[in-house]
């Protein structure tokens, strides 16, 4: 039976680690993920989960040490948080195009300067162009469940890349929540053995891995990459759906909630989906016609779900915990591209808030709202809009 | 031109990289270095003026790929798709028997 335990979201991410069964746990603390290898650690100390644990020096090391074991054939698994998933940024690359199955659990947080421990997805955003899946998750249940999902399909051979699983640093890292555990059985039914049969050394058999490739190859290799991403969208609905049909939760890449009849819809991501939920109720008690949509699936990206989700509105309000400077939010570039070429399009409009763990208040969203409903209107409005700044310090 | 002694690891390894480019582009069999050509890098190349020739095979010991092999007669032979024209070769032949040329495609 699955037993249900309050916990924080870097325990529910060690204990999805200790439920998948990693051969390898290479990590470096860093706030707000720190838990997550202290707790893993402590499983295997106690034995409840049979594993190498590696303490090394730095993220660099810790994800470089993650690469090396799964290019030995096992399941490897780590946890980080912004400057330290900076740190790892070159051997992201590298793990995408050896097509190593890696899973790593996100603290999401702001990148320095100045220093900052709290929550925006500046990080893992910045990590968009590495290869890797991305996943986001609402709450601690989803943090542990996308986990579970992000080694199946990391590990389908279709796909055969790594996968990093984002939760807010402190709004979920640090918050005690109810939890479902699985059962070991149902999990190890649901996700199997790592068998590698692409990479995984052999001194009967030796390969080459992470070779140089020549002008004639490196293009060909990078776009199976780009396939491998491609061929995701599909094994994620695949794994989604099992995963619904086993453990009852359902996943979407995008999952609406009240968008029929919606003129305007709020998209996001993470933990602010939850209270954009509550904004859209609190709005439609009003009458007024808001729904709400949350990309759990950032990477790849989900154009043809965007298609579809911008032929239900008016306006698509995007909310981002990130900026690109001068550009904008990620997603809008996203949407945008996403949405450049069909024939009738919504407005989209980007609002850049929380960022540094800014708390964001329903204030902040009516904010949001009143410049959506400007554009909606037909009026003129700025494309990208700065949320809860406050003007008075500047 | 002598044959080059690593003929057959170089079809073995050439066979293996015309089929399919494998997930991670993992080379499945070592030996690329051998079957990658290194000679599409050059710029200049070295030619080779028999007459000239004392066989003194100072050019084939510092020749640093190799590229250099002796032929039946036991003068040096460059294999060019190896040669990545580096020039060592004609600074240190004695008797200026090779002469760097820009390399025309
Ligand atoms: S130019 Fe350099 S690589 Fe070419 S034959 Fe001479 S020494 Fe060897
Ligand atoms: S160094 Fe010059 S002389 Fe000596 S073998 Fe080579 S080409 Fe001939």
């Amino acid at each position: 039976m699955p037993v249900r335990k309050v916990m924080k979201a870097n325990e529910a991410a060690a204990w999805a680690a200790r439920l998948a069964k990693p051969k390898v746990i290479a990590a470096f603390p860093i706030t707000p993920s720190t838990l997550v290898p202290e707790k893993i650690s402590e499983f295997v100390a106690n034995g409840e989960l049979d594993a190498e644990f590696i303490k090394v020096e730095s993220e660099h090391s810790a994800i470089s040490a993650c690469v090396g074991a799964s290019a030995a054939g096992v399941r490897t698994f780590t946890a980080t948080a912004s400057q330290g998933l900076a740190l790892m940024h070159e051997i992201l690359f590298i793990a995408a195009g050896m097509r190593l199955p890696i899973v790593v659990a996100v603290g999401n947080r702001s990148l320095s300067a100045p220093i900052n421990i709290w929550n925006d997805w500046q990080d893992s955003i910045s990590e968009r162009d590495t290869g890797w899946l991305q996943f986001y998750a609402e709450n601690n249940q989803e943090a542990l469940d996308l986990i579970l999902i992000a080694f199946k399909v990391a590990e389908d051979e279709r796909v055969l890349l790594p996968a990093m699983v984002g939760f807010d640093a402190f709004i979920l890292t640090h918050t005690v929540e109810p939890v479902e555990i699985p059962d070991q059985e149902a999990v190890d039914e649901f996700l199997g053995e790592y068998v590698p049969k692409h990479a995984y050394l052999d001194p009967a058999k030796p390969i080459t891995q992470g070779t140089l490739a020549f002008p004639a190859h490196y293009m060909e290799a990078r776009y199976t990459v780009w396939e491998a991403n491609e061929n995701a969208k599909k094994v994620i609905d695949e794994v989604f759906a099992e995963f619904e049909k086993r453990f009852g939760r359902k996943y979407q890449k995008i999952e609406e909630y009240r968008t029929d009849d919606a003129e305007i819809i709020l998209v996001t991501m993470g933990s602010l989906a939850g209270t954009v939920k509550e904004y859209v109720d609190h709005l439609r008690e009003k009458g007024v016609k808001v729904g709400a949509a949350k990309l759990t699936v950032y990477r790849p990206f989900p154009t043809e779900e965007v298609r579809e989700l911008a032929k239900k509105a008016k306006v698509l309000a995007l909310l981002e915990k990130n900026v690109t400077f001068s550009v904008g939010g990620a997603l809008f570039q996203d949407f945008s591209r996403a949405l450049i070429n069909e024939s009738e399009k919504p407005r989209i409009v980007d609002f850049i808030l929380g960022l540094g763990g800014r708390d964001v208040t329903f204030r902040d969203l009516d904010e949001v709202m009143d410049i959506s409903k400007r554009a909606l209107a037909g009026e003129e409005f700025d494309e990208v809009n700065w949320i809860g700044l406050r003007k008075e310090v500047l | 031109m002598a044959e080059s002694p690593f003929k057959a690891d170089i079809e073995r390894v050439q066979k293996e990289y015309s089929e399919k480019m494998t997930p991670g582009a993992i080379a499945k069999i070592p030996g690329s270095s051998v079957v990658n050509k290194t000679g599409s890098w050059r710029v200049f190349m070295p030619d080779f003026n028999r007459d000239k020739c004392v066989r003194c095979y100072l050019c084939y010991i510092y020749c640093p790929e190799p590229a250099i092999y002796l032929d039946e007669e036991n003068y040096p032979t460059f294999d060019y798709d190896y040669c990545k024209g580096c020039g060592i070769c004609a600074n240190e032949c004695p008797v200026d028997a090779i002469v760097m040329v820009r390399e025309s495609k």
